[in-house]
């Protein structure tokens, strides 16, 4: 088994080299992470997906390691059988990623475009900075989930903790269960969807009014997802009484003015 | 940033737990390399009581007479004991600072502990029927091999791994903390506690000593205050999060239970692995898998959140 060696000086395996241990047929390929570090599980990843043409990837035993599948930029489907740690599946553009398992702290984080579902549970920061795409948890998430996300749609099977969603600047989150207190605390802008009880509003977070476009659109979500018939929720926006805040973007303020 | 970690059989069964919180702690190097520690729950031969105590450090400067000034500390140490009346059944020499003693007694611990602590240089690192803290500086594997953990069997376990933050790199700013002088209690903790030298005052005033200029040990002794007043474990947990301030997760334990708590904004990591036989939980999931080798279901514990379960 490899040697893992921790250093906050620099790289943890500066020499690390790709293992080049998939069975690879045709656009698809699988390999075994069960005794690679992340490195070596990353380098083999981007191996397959920028060199090899393959189109799908199947890895089993992640063994929740963090910072597994980030910065992939490209349309693949990348499945991951079992757990991923923090980070996993940062700075994604494009790709579309099943995780079996959970993820740990900060999954998703500035992700651009694709689609990341994970079957189990997510912790805090879950889809923090959300630019694009789906982020769909079947199971519960931490606390601050879509903290500043400026983009996208997150979905929640379960329950949120607390500040989720805080100082959300546009996109969508959807949570099925119950929400922790301070709900988008500080938003922007964008849109909440809870169907539990909410233990508390955050600043500048306020009922909204429910249009048939919510409607469209959560029953249009859960059918790509498979998540059944949609329970009923309860819509939150943003108050707008943020100092020095409107809704127009900068470049429309110019037209305005 | 600091890594924690705990392990309890809830049927009660003996499991090497110190192999066991090794290979969860030694999986955690990254999030603390200065110094690592652990609490075991053991069975103490005869019922005794073990104390765990040092005399120095790692890196405590070695003067001409080092070697000499041990000895006669070790010495003052086992005679006080005796003048105190409890009968030493076994001293082992851990490493050439740090001492196991095994004895029977039945009088005051907190005067115990004081009498030790009262030599120079002496800290009680632990006391207790089964609590036994073993820390020391470098990461698990150092420590295990050094203090031969891999004999040591028992109900449960936390560990930490440090990040020195607050206060200096050496035994007394290592985690786990004992609860002075609440026999068999522990903490360890990630975190900042912001109303620290409130409740160091505070506490202070009300005769407990501090052996640490670290944050973390005011959680030790204020469940330790709280319990000598009549809470239990539970109740002296939920009681702090109203009083300490900060961004926190902390794990204590006593000789049946072991709790968590975790601050109102749960700012500080914990993932919690749950079976009807075994609690496991730690700052990040590749600790509760170095020692459970199949797929498991993990969630985060929420904010203001307290669990406690028994053995």
């Amino acid at each position: 088994m490899t040697q893992i060696t921790y250093d906050a000086r620099g790289l943890a395996e500066p020499f690390a080299e790709i293992p080049k241990i998939s069975e690879i047929d045709g656009e698809t390929a699988r390999f075994d992470a069960k005794e690679l570090t992340t490195r070596a599980i990353n380098l083999e990843l981007r191996w397959l997906l920028y060199e090899q043409g393959v189109k799908e990837v199947e890895i089993a035993n992640p063994g929740s390691k963090h910072s597994l599948g980030v910065g992939i930029l490209t349309r693949c489907r990348i499945r991951f059988a079992g757990s991923l740690g923090y980070f996993g599946c940062g700075l994604i553009d494009g790709p579309e990623v099943h995780i079996t398992g959970r993820v740990g702290w900060s999954a998703c984080e500035n992700m651009m475009s694709g689609v990341v579902v994970v079957e189990g549970n997510a912790g805090s920061l879950t889809a923090a900075a959300l630019r694009g795409g789906d982020v769909v948890v079947k199971g519960r998430v931490g606390a601050r989930s879509g903290i500043d996300q400026k983009g996208g749609t997150i979905i929640v099977g379960g329950s949120a903790g607390s500040m989720t969603g805080f100082m959300m600047q546009r996109g969508r989150i959807i949570i099925c269960g119950d929400v922790g207190p301070g709900l988008g605390d500080s938003m922007y802008d964008g849109t909440i969807y809870v169907a539990g009880k909410v233990k508390s509003l955050g600043i500048d977070c306020v009922p909204g009014e429910w249009t048939d476009g919510d409607t469209e659109l959560i029953e249009r979500k859960f059918g790509i997802y498979g998540l059944g018939d949609p329970p009923e929720f309860q819509k939150f926006v943003c108050g707008k009484v943020l100092y020095n805040y409107d809704l127009l973007e900068p470049a429309e303020r110019k037209l305005v003015i | 940033m600091c890594g924690i970690a705990g392990i309890i059989y809830r049927n009660g069964s003996q499991h090497p737990i110190g192999n066991e919180m090794t290979l969860m702690l030694q999986s955690m190097k990254h999030r603390g390399p200065d110094s690592t520690g652990y609490a075991l729950y053991g069975t103490p031969e005869n019922g005794n009581l073990v104390m765990r105590y040092k005399l120095a450090d790692a890196n405590t400067p070695r003067d001409f007479e080092f070697e000499e000034r041990l000895r006669r500390h070790r010495s003052v140490v086992e005679s006080r004991l005796e003048r105190l009346g409890a009968r030493i059944d076994e001293v082992d020499e851990e490493t050439p600072y740090a001492f196991r003693v095994s004895f029977d007694f039945d009088g005051d611990l907190k005067l115990l502990a004081d009498f030790v602590e009262d030599i120079p240089d002496a800290e009680v690192l632990s006391l207790g029927r089964s609590l036994e803290i073993v820390k020391d500086l470098g990461d698990a594997e150092t420590v295990h091999e050094q203090y031969g953990l891999s004999e040591f069997t028992g109900t449960h376990a936390i560990g930490h791994v440090r990040m020195a933050t607050e206060s200096e790199v050496d035994i007394a700013g290592a985690h786990p903390y004992w609860a002075y002088p609440y026999s068999d209690v522990a903490v360890v903790h990630n975190g900042q506690l912001t109303n620290y030298f409130m409740w160091r005052r505070r506490l202070e005033r009300a005769g407990r000593r501090f052996m640490s200029e670290c944050d973390s040990e005011i959680i030790a002794v204020y469940l330790a205050e709280e319990m000598t007043n009549g809470a239990t474990l539970e109740e002296a947990m939920d009681k702090s999060l109203d009083e300490l301030d900060g961004v926190f997760t902390y794990i204590a334990v006593t000789k049946d239970e072991l709790g968590v708590a975790k601050d109102e904004l749960a700012a500080k990591p914990l993932v919690l692995y749950e079976t009807d036989d075994l609690v496991a939980l730690a700052s990040e999931e590749i600790a509760i898998r170095a020692i459970v080798d199949h797929e498991i279901d993990t969630y985060d514990p929420y904010e203001r959140e307290v669990l406690v379960w028994k053995r």
